[in-house]
């Protein structure tokens, strides 16, 4: 009860005074902060109980059970209280759709099958009223994923809290997303109406046709961004120069084994760097992804499993598999938008049916940011990289518990207040009552 | 020349039997009397009765006498039929034989389309399209000879036709196969009378949902029963005058699944009529139940296709309940004859009707017995539609409809000489009516004189010429004529072409040479060929997997059922979601399905005992708001579909029923969609796998309907993509709370009028307001969609004007707006824990929102409407201790006490108290947390999930999945025809109300 009411009481820090149009971001972190007797939670498997975090100008840049704290600094008692590296969405619509239904506010599929020089992060909305609502919950970082069409286009890893999508970059353009054609023949109908003798193009051997036509295009812009000089510039050619110096990655969506023993296949020819995304099946060939250095991003951890045969725990045990196989995985959230709030319960759920805590964790923070390609700067709690934190007093991976009190975003203090929690203070003042139970 | 000859047989057929008087002669009159004697033939009149070495006479189409040899009448042509076998013919009463097709319907509602709210029948027809009780397949019969030979050739004379569109599809038409004038091919005109369960070419919106359909034809009855008194508001109606006309005949209802059989069946009962079931071939699924029905059933031999399944990825995709079907199917029709269950059988499935004697032979090696073949094809049809004085047995004064074959019937190589239809020939395979097989002596009568062979002839296109050499020859032989093309010596550059006409054993002809000399010759029968032994052995059936139930995965065989137990669950900390709290180290006891005791250190004799040690024991999770195990979810033809009831279609199959147990739920509130402002009549269910329909219902709990507010039920481009153009009103909330004045205002004078005529019925009884008049009788209780505070304090003022109320606000993300609205209204809420956002009435949804109502005073529930969010509905729960700082006591009663309440079902479940139903899960862990696993769930003291026999059963699974994929492959190897793999895509219902994915093989089904 007393632990509630301390709750409350942090959660009313921003009460009454803004809309969310006022939670503004944070500025540059101009004194050292220190974290002090917290149970850190590195992200790369490692706790260090009564541990201290130091991080100044943005970076961490003492982590450990005998540092000092710097003259100074801003003290925050984490006795009790858990730290977290800040919570990375591997792969999200986040900042490109508002409200799903309404069309007007959807900027996440263009038109055309090829459009690898569509880029993510021009119409990424740093105002989104459901950002707030994520940082709330410890996420800090998304990947933001264009979709529709075999190739969508490029995403950018954004840090949630910034004036402007120039500001939220994180990792401009790191990934070309690839849709793997479904390369499942279609239902003839059902019921009444399973007789239908209609003539339907066999999907599958047009799916290999268009990947096919993938692999060709794939095939030119490695040609293409070898030559030093364009009679004539394509600009779709151009796009994808990343993936042949290995500053891209290619994220290929798929899911069932056929689509990635397909996907597989793009690794062997061109050298790319894959990732797959979705994975449901990717269990059944784990052993298979680990020897090409395949990632994984898990996008449906909280899913029904694909058949009524499967185990009734597929989905929750899929990262478990990998992790045993030894591949490097994420997780995240196939609804990335509001419900990518839920990411560290998606991690949670892997917990329970495998994963160890930490392992589970690392799936949502240093694994989501190697697959990323910013584990240089992000992903775990160790000296020199950002001071992107999260702090919780109880275990973040179980909502009975999860509650989050502080963040940081490059050192920067984050306001966890959201639109939500500002309808909440409204309301108590309509129905005049201030504390919990 | 053949073609020829193919005519004029036709023509003399034609002018054998007796011409219409009315129909003028072009010519010179030609009546024969048509009288036949078929001597000394094996005559199966009927199942039960065969006659050896028998005499059939018919006379002007029909049976004279079938017995003794004796009292052949002088006129009667004799034909001999020694050694061979003569069956009535076969009768199909689900045929749509010489009737026009029909159009493919659109499904006319969702997707954008526009709604058509009425029918696009012309004339003084009903309401509904689907309704089409005025169709007289007579009056449309034309003959087809094209497809009646096809039937033929397969053994039937006489059919059942009707024109197989809508819901009510009028009168059926008995007619033969005969190639006559229609005057004469029609036996009786108005034979039957047809319906489906589903809506064929109608393009009217309503119904389109089976529940709808189900209820169409419940309120038909009411109205044809009530048009009765001529009502004059009504007018002429030749719907209904013609439904009412069709009551006397045979009726007979086109369910195609086994669920479908009992409910097709359900709405016969409810109106006293007995229908003739036309099933899905999966009645073996569910045999119980379908013997429960006591009706005749039309099943089709349709069996599965094997598939190739050689590809493990492409195996993947098929589902172990698509994998047994194709094992189990061709039991069927056996399956029916050991449950004493009455059945005929059609072609009409069937995509080559040539496929049904196949599909036969595989249905007796499956156990079938021939009697009762026999019986579903010839006295079964026959009698049901009251017919069996003229068809269906070799009885004197019916019809002459019979074959003649070689052997019995359904051997694979008898061979089907002739049918005769009412008195007619028609020849089958009349080349081979005496067998000619054998060597003959060959003379080529030539310029320098006889030059011998002898010819070996094997069958039809086969002979060989046996000379100096052995050689093989171009062979043709239809029983007429005969032709041979053989080089005589393998060496020799000699080749002859002989040509000739068939007189029994003796042959005739004329040939030519290598060199162009002609010449005649002879072949002479001289002795039969050695015949090779019958090499159609029946292969000895593999053992065949069980039946299980629900037939599904992870269902049960009968040696497995669940049963009820005594269970002592020992030293678990107890939830009681009472005002006892927590309770550490406490015991439950659970006998006959309640909870007897709860106390320390109890004991039972004869119990199973559970360790509870570090575990927590809770009452079973309640989901009000759920989707899972109906047929269909929202009938949204309508903005009132309050006649509809999910209870009409419950689906005991879905697999999610099991994965919602190992979730921890035990009770159900299945609900309508949210199409439309006055929904469907919900369905309370109890989670018990494996059970029927009727078994899944929560008895005795006070009945709901669902209604809806806001963008779904405005048809908002929201709700039904954009681009909708709505033409169903209401299209903004303001039309919204006028459907609901309107329907009780309606209501209101309904149930005046009602109580004014008495018993005289001169009141239409409406299913659609007789839910609403209980509504207002507080008989059944409203669970309303709801989002934004304007809607809800508008259909509150609503209920407060008209006399009703709001028991349950559901989804009510904008509820802590007007909680204390609510709570003076005195409705209880069911809401989502964290969903927002996904459409612009949920753009102000806050996760605080079940916190704040609870606050107010309101009972607060946390619903899933979505099946798998309902496997988490515990930790859903514990989301309120997140965002509000609910105590987690609390919390879980959202998910256990308060939605019993809501749903006035707390003195049954919702709690662990003694006396209360027994429904229980035992979690791994605290049941708040993301860690806790549900190790037992118990619905009436039985478990009916267990987590160490989940593991069991996964293994059970992947092993018959296995056995049966290898017997595919074995098929397959050894030459059966296969086609692709096919994905076992499942329909999922949901609400539609916001996005989830259910995974790559799942089809959202339902609008909003």
């Amino acid at each position: 009860m007393k632990k509630t009411k301390l709750l409350i009481a942090l959660m009313l820090q921003g009460i009454g005074m803004y809309a969310q149009e006022t939670v503004y971001p944070a500025s540059t972190q101009t004194a050292a902060i220190a974290i002090t007797n917290a149970t850190v939670h590195v992200g790369n498997g490692q706790v260090l109980n009564n541990s201290t975090v130091v991080f100044l100008n943005g970076k961490i840049t003492a982590v450990g059970t005998t540092v000092a704290t710097p003259a100074g600094a801003k003290v925050i008692n984490g006795q009790g209280r858990h730290v977290y590296p800040g919570l990375i969405l591997s792969a999200t619509n986040l900042g490109l759709v508002e409200v799903p239904s309404v069309r007007a506010t959807n900027d996440l599929t263009e038109i055309g099958e090829l459009n690898p020089s569509i880029r993510s992060i021009v119409a990424y909305n740093t105002d989104s009223k459901v950002i707030n609502t994520l940082r709330a919950n410890g996420i800090l970082f998304a990947n933001v994923c264009p979709e529709g069409g075999l190739i969508s286009g490029s995403s950018t890893v954004v840090q949630l809290d910034a004036w402007n999508w120039e500001d939220a970059a994180y990792r401009m353009d790191q990934g070309i997303h690839f849709n793997m054609p479904s390369l499942i023949p279609r239902p003839r109908g059902f019921g009444a109406q399973s007789n239908s003798q209609q003539p339907q193009i066999d999907p599958v051997k047009r799916g290999l046709e268009q990947v096919d036509e993938i692999k060709q295009f794939l095939m030119q812009a490695k040609t293409y961004n070898n030559l030093k000089s364009h009679s004539e510039v394509n600009l779709k050619l151009a796009a994808v120069k990343g993936l042949f110096n290995k500053t891209q990655k290619l994220y290929v969506h798929a899911n069932t084994v056929k689509q990635m023993l397909v996907a597989l296949d793009f690794v062997k020819d061109l050298g790319v760097d894959m990732v797959i995304v979705g994975g449901s099946d990717s269990w059944q060939i784990a052993d298979l992804l680990k020897q090409n250095n395949v990632a994984v991003i898990l996008s449906q951890p909280h899913n029904l499993p694909i058949l009524d045969d499967d185990d009734i725990d597929q989905p929750y045990k899929t990262p478990a598999l990998l992790q045993k196989a030894g591949v490097l995985f994420s997780i995240t959230d196939d609804d990335g938008q509001t419900r990518g709030r839920n990411l560290a319960f998606n991690a949670g759920t892997a917990a329970t049916y495998g994963l160890t805590k930490e392992e589970a964790l690392q799936a949502i923070t240093l694994n989501a940011a190697k697959i990323l390609g910013v584990a240089d700067k992000t992903g775990s709690i160790e000296v020199g990289k950002d001071a992107n934190l999260v702090i919780s007093t109880g275990d973040i991976l179980d909502m009975r518990s999860s509650m989050v009190t502080d963040a940081f975003i490059q050192g920067r203090t984050i306001n966890l207040d959201n639109k939500q929690k500002q309808l909440y203070e409204r309301y108590k003042q309509k129905y005049g009552f201030t504390d919990g139970n | 020349m053949k073609k020829l000859l193919w005519l004029m047989g036709g023509l003399w057929l034609a002018q054998c039997t007796t011409a219409q008087e009315t129909f003028p002669v072009n010519g010179v009159a030609d009546k024969r009397a048509g009288c036949f004697a078929f001597t000394h033939a094996t005559i199966v009149k009927d199942a039960q009765t065969t006659l050896k070495d028998a005499t059939l006479v018919i006379r002007d189409g029909r049976i004279v006498s079938a017995g003794g040899n004796s009292n052949i009448p002088a006129d009667a042509v004799i034909i001999d039929c020694k050694d061979k076998y003569i069956y009535p013919s076969f009768i199909d009463i689900y045929s749509d034989y010489g009737t026009p097709a029909s159009a493919v319907g659109a499904r006319g509602f969702g997707g954008g389309t526009q709604a058509q709210l009425t029918s696009s029948t012309k004339g003084a027809y009903g309401w509904n399209q689907a309704i089409k009780s005025e169709t007289d397949a007579y009056k449309l019969f034309t003959a087809d000879d094209s497809k009646a030979k096809g039937l033929r050739e397969s053994g039937f004379g006489a059919v059942l036709t009707h024109v197989k569109d809508g819901i009510a599809r009028g009168t059926g038409t008995f007619v033969s196969l005969g190639n006559e004038k229609e005057n004469l091919l029609v036996i009786k005109d108005k034979a039957s009378a047809h319906y489906a369960l589903s809506k064929g070419s109608s393009t009217q919106s309503y119904p389109n949902s089976m529940m709808g359909i189900i209820a169409l034809l419940r309120q038909t009855f009411l109205d044809a029963q009530w048009y009765k008194t001529r009502p004059a508001k009504e007018g002429l109606n030749l719907s209904l005058q013609s439904w009412n006309e069709n009551q006397a005949l045979p009726q007979i209802i086109d369910a195609g699944d086994k669920w479908n059989d009992l409910r097709a069946d359900r709405i016969g009962d409810e109106f006293g009529v007995q229908y003739i079931i036309k099933g899905g071939g999966n009645e073996y699924q569910r045999i119980k139940e379908i013997a429960g029905t006591r009706a005749t059933y039309i099943l089709g031999l349709n069996f599965p296709q094997t598939q190739d399944v050689e590809d493990p990825n492409d195996a993947r995709f098929v589902s172990l309940t698509d994998l047994k079907h194709w094992e189990l199917a061709p039991t069927n029709p056996s399956v029916m004859e050991k449950a004493n269950i009455p059945f005929c059988l059609t072609t009409a499935e069937l995509r080559d009707v040539k496929q049904f004697m196949t599909n036969l032979r595989t249905a007796l090696n499956y156990g079938l017995t021939e009697t009762a073949a026999i019986n579903a094809l010839t006295k079964t049809p026959a009698t049901v539609l009251g017919l069996y004085d003229q068809v269906g047995s070799l009885d004197a004064g019916k019809w002459a409809n019979f074959l003649i074959t070689s052997g019995n019937v359904f051997n694979e190589r008898t061979t089907i000489f002739q049918n005769w239809v009412q008195g007619n020939k028609f020849s089958i395979k009349d080349d081979t009516w005496k067998d000619l097989r054998g060597t003959y002596k060959l003379v080529l009568n030539t310029s320098s004189g006889p030059v011998n062979y002898t010819l070996d002839f094997k069958s039809n296109t086969a002979a060989s010429l046996i000379g100096k050499d052995t050689v093989t020859s171009k062979f043709y032989y239809d029983g007429r004529q005969v032709r041979i093309n053989v080089a005589p010596e393998r060496r020799g550059g000699e080749n002859l072409r002989l040509s000739g006409i068939v007189n029994n054993n003796a042959w005739t002809g004329y040939g030519e040479d290598s060199s162009g000399n002609r010449f005649s010759w002879t072949a002479t029968y001289d002795q039969p060929s050695v015949q090779k032994a019958d090499s159609a052995r029946k292969r000895p059936l593999e053992p065949l997997g069980k039946v299980t139930y629900p037939f599904e995965p992870f269902g049960w065989d009968e040696t497995q059922a669940p049963k009820q137990e005594t269970l002592l669950f020992k030293n678990a900390t107890v939830w009681t979601s009472e005002k006892e709290g927590v309770l550490q180290n406490t015991d439950v006891l659970v006998r006959n399905g309640k909870i007897a005791s709860v106390g320390k250190n109890l004991s039972a004799t004869g119990a199973r005992v559970i360790d509870g040690t570090g575990k927590h024991l809770t009452a079973g999770v309640i989901d009000e708001h759920s989707h899972i195990a109906a047929g269909s979810i929202n009938e949204g033809g309508q903005s009132i579909t309050s006649e509809v009831r999910i209870g009409d279609n419950l689906n005991p199959d879905d697999i999610n029923i099991y994965r919602q147990l190992s979730g921890g739920v035990t009770t159900s509130h299945i609900l309508h969609g949210s199409a439309n402002t006055i929904g469907g009549q919900t369905q309370l269910i109890k989670l018990r796998w494996g059970a029927n329909d009727e078994d899944l219902k929560f008895k005795g709990a006070d009945p709901f309907i669902k209604f809806a507010l806001g963008e779904n039920v405005k048809r908002s481009p929201s709700a039904i993509g954009n681009n909708s153009n709505n033409n169903r009103f209401p299209d903004t909330r303001m039309g919204v709370e006028e459907v609901l004045v309107d329907a009780f205002t309606r209501a209101h004078d309904y149930e005046n009028a009602m109580k004014a005529s008495g018993k005289k019925g001169s009141v239409r009884r409406d299913l659609e307001l007789d839910a609403l008049v209980e509504i207002l009788n507080e008989k059944r209780f409203i669970t309303c969609h709801s989002y934004i505070q304007s809607e809800i304090t508008a259909a509150m003022r609503v209920a407060e004007k008209m006399g009703y109320k709001y028991n349950t606000f559901t989804h009510i993300l904008e509820g802590y707006k007007v909680a204390d609205k609510m709570k003076q209204h005195g409705a209880a809420a069911s809401t989502f824990s964290d969903w927002w956002y996904y459409k612009m009435e949920v753009v102000d949804a806050i996760p605080y929102n079940a916190w704040l109502m609870q606050q107010q005073g309101m009972n607060v529930a946390i619903n899933s409407d979505d099946a798998e969010m309902a496997r988490r509905l515990n930790q859903e729960a514990a989301k309120s201790i997140k965002y509000g700082g609910m105590s987690e006591e609390n919390a879980l009663k959202m998910v256990t006490i308060n939605p019993a309440k809501m749903m006035h079902i707390d003195s049954k479940v919702g709690s662990i108290k003694t006396g209360k139903d027994a429904d229980l899960v035992l979690w791994s862990d605290n049941p708040l947390s993301i860690y806790a696993k549900s190790l037992y769930t118990v619905v009436d003291g039985t478990v009916y999930f267990d987590r160490e026999k989940d593991i069991q059963l996964r293994k059970q699974v992947a092993a018959e999945r296995l056995r049966i994929i290898r017997r595919m492959i074995g098929d397959k190897r050894t030459g059966a025809p296969v086609q692709p793999a096919q994905p076992s895509y499942q329909v999922v219902q949901t609400c539609d109300d916001h996005y989830h994915s259910h995974g790559l093989l799942s089809i959202q089904s339902g609008d909003n």
